[in-house]
């Protein structure tokens, strides 16, 4: 008999992504982790604007939907008044590092006691896959139709180039290509947290997942393209002092 | 109670701290940086949470967390700062949340300058974010005003759950005078069931537009009906402030020929020409609307059709208040515009108007 994985009770209704889409299969793992540490009562959870947003339907904790890219500030707000709550917030690419790069740098510049999710697909997906700060170069979007170029449109924005130099507890960046890197993207996930509970200031973990809706690819594929083409930009492990652990 | 002779900025800032309020996040602008100065150090004595903020935008999205959990909480700024904000104030309407932000107007649209001027009624009263929101809106006319009115505002704000504005303005922020200071208050950020805390026990809360906590159909979608129930719940609230919070002054209306209406730093000039005019044996009157949101109509309701005029005194260039007012006398009195624009407003133009319209003289605004 193999063991048999529980959904965690926080999770109390189907989710409404697309079919494929990785925030599934990411939001089950940070559930699982606030469960096993006991934290569902306690956390607030700070979601901005597109599809990340959808989550709060199905996700039973406390939830703010902030302004677009706005959710680091709203969650400096919290931890400051509620600093016994755990606080985290749950974005995608387009939320926390286009619009919202501002606030999440300066949230980790100041080393805000707080736990940051980013899923990272290169695409705005809610309002169809435009272009965003992490398209890949030669990546097709609908507002980049002949691939993103670095003459045109800048250099893909790997956030732990910049974060790393600053002073904050934890930044990591996994996958959910497969079980493997789903149990190491579980544990930067847990690390993220225990660095939060441990009152070390600001952590952040970066997953690179899949978006077949706007990537126009089978989920299999989808995964081959996370290996082929993101991983070797944006690199995978635990970031800290400007170092690769 | 003790007396203390305060900058109106500071003053403001520790009406905040009375009434409560442990969490703000500034941002330096001039003229209200000294607001964010107060604070700084004054919510250390309190124990209280500053941020200072990467922008505006960042400042009054904290100020949405914090008031998410119930904790009284405000932020402010002057002009080109209170319109970064005006993102932040249509999710706090819009969640139907209290917080209390400050506008200290200065002059100008784009940079403008930091003198002091009357130029953001617009913005500050008639909205500015998007959607069907109307924050109520404070105008104080003296330092001890500044402190007042930031307390009144908490109040309202937790009482309709909603944004507060108060505008004040350079005049009355840079200006020193003797303040009376009441006791401080307790608040406890608990006593609201919707407060966040994490959810302990029970259910979840989820703090987001209020629209969707309107009926939906069985697949989680917002009907028609829907939408046009969270529309007139939204007019319902609209109406209620409407009735219930206007706040005027009102001085000679009895016997009045001319009534000058003016709010905040104007409005104290006008209060000494009434008296000079008086002297003259031109009998003037004044309303100062105190709520700019919700506009006193209840003040013009009383007065006579017979009156000669009523002058609008504002400084701006052109005028901003002006429509409310010719919309709370709808044609019944002929209504005239003294926009002082950069200058403080002077009594002799005010006497000079008033005695025009006496004489038949002056024109109407259009």
């Amino acid at each position: 008999m193999g063991k048999t994985r529980i959904t965690p009770k926080v999770l109390h209704d189907e989710h409404k992504f697309c079919a494929g889409c990785g925030h599934g299969t990411v939001f089950r793992m940070v559930a699982e982790v606030l469960e096993e540490k006991g934290l569902d009562s306690k956390a607030i959870g700070i979601v901005a604007v597109g599809c990340s947003g959808i989550m709060v339907d199905s996700f039973g904790i406390d939830w703010i939907q902030a302004q677009h890219g706005r959710a680091a500030a709203v969650a400096t707000g919290v931890k400051r008044v509620r600093d016994d709550n755990f606080v985290l917030t749950y974005q995608g690419d387009g939320d926390a590092l286009c619009i919202g790069i501002a606030e999440t740098l300066n949230a980790a510049i100041r080393n805000e006691n707080i736990t940051t999710i980013v899923l990272n697909n290169g695409v705005f997906g809610m309002t169809g896959g435009q272009m965003s700060s992490t398209t890949l170069i030669g990546q097709k979007t609908k507002t980049s139709t002949k691939g993103r170029s670095a003459e045109l449109h800048g250099q893909p924005l790997d956030i732990f180039n910049l974060l790393k130099n600053f002073n904050v507890a934890y930044l990591a960046r996994g996958t959910i290509t497969n079980f493997k890197e789903i149990n190491k993207t579980k544990n930067y996930i847990r690390k993220a947290v225990e660095a939060q509970l441990n009152n070390k200031g600001y952590s952040m973990v970066e997953i690179v997942a899949p978006c077949p809706t706007n990537w126009k690819l089978d989920p299999v594929k989808c995964m081959k393209k996370i290996e082929d083409e993101f991983i070797p930009y944006y690199k995978l492990g635990e970031f800290t002092n400007g170092e690769v652990i | 109670m003790k007396k203390k002779l305060m900058k109106g900025n500071q003053a403001l800032a520790e009406g905040a701290i009375r009434a409560g309020c442990r969490f703000y996040a500034g941002y330096p602008i001039t003229p209200q940086t000294e607001i964010v100065e107060y604070m700084s150090d004054r919510m250390l004595e309190v124990d209280g949470n500053y941020v200072q903020a990467e922008s505006e935008i960042g400042a009054i999205s904290m100020v949405y967390g914090a008031a998410s959990c119930g904790y009284r909480a405000m932020t402010s700024s002057s002009g080109p700062g209170f319109v970064l904000k005006q993102e932040g104030i249509s999710y706090i309407a819009s969640a139907e949340l209290p917080a209390v932000i400050i506008n200290v107007q200065r002059i100008g649209s784009g940079l403008g300058d930091i003198s002091p001027a009357q130029d953001n009624y617009i913005l500050s009263v008639k909205g500015g974010g998007h959607g069907d929101y109307r924050p109520i809106v404070y105008a104080p006319s003296s330092v001890q005003e500044n402190l007042d009115y930031t307390l009144l505002a908490f109040e309202k704000a937790e009482q309709y759950r909603t944004p507060v504005v108060l505008l004040s303005d350079g005049a009355i922020g840079q200006m020193m005078e003797s303040v009376r200071i009441p006791d401080m208050q307790q608040h406890d950020p608990n006593k609201f069931e919707w407060a966040l805390k994490g959810k302990q026990s029970g259910k979840n809360k989820i703090v987001t537009s209020n629209m969707y906590y309107h009926e939906q159909d069985k697949y989680g979608r917002y009907t028609q009906d829907a939408y046009a129930a969270y529309g007139r719940y939204l007019a319902d609230k609209v109406k209620n402030i409407q009735e219930n919070e206007q706040l005027y002054e009102e001085k000679y209306l009895d016997d009045a020929d001319v009534v000058l209406v003016s709010y905040g730093i104007s409005s104290r000039i006008c209060k000494a020409a009434i008296e000079t005019a008086r002297k003259e044996g031109i009998k003037l009157g004044l309303i100062r609307p105190i709520s700019l949101f919700p506009f006193p109509n209840k003040a013009f309701d009383k007065l006579s059709d017979s009156l000669k005029g009523i002058i609008c005194v504002e400084m701006n260039s052109w005028g901003q208040m002006v429509d409310d007012i010719k919309l709370a006398v709808n044609g019944r009195i002929p209504v005239h515009m003294y926009a002082s624009s950069a200058y403080i407003p002077d009594e002799d133009t005010i006497i000079k108007m008033a005695k025009e319209i006496l004489n038949s003289d002056a024109k109407e605004v259009l």
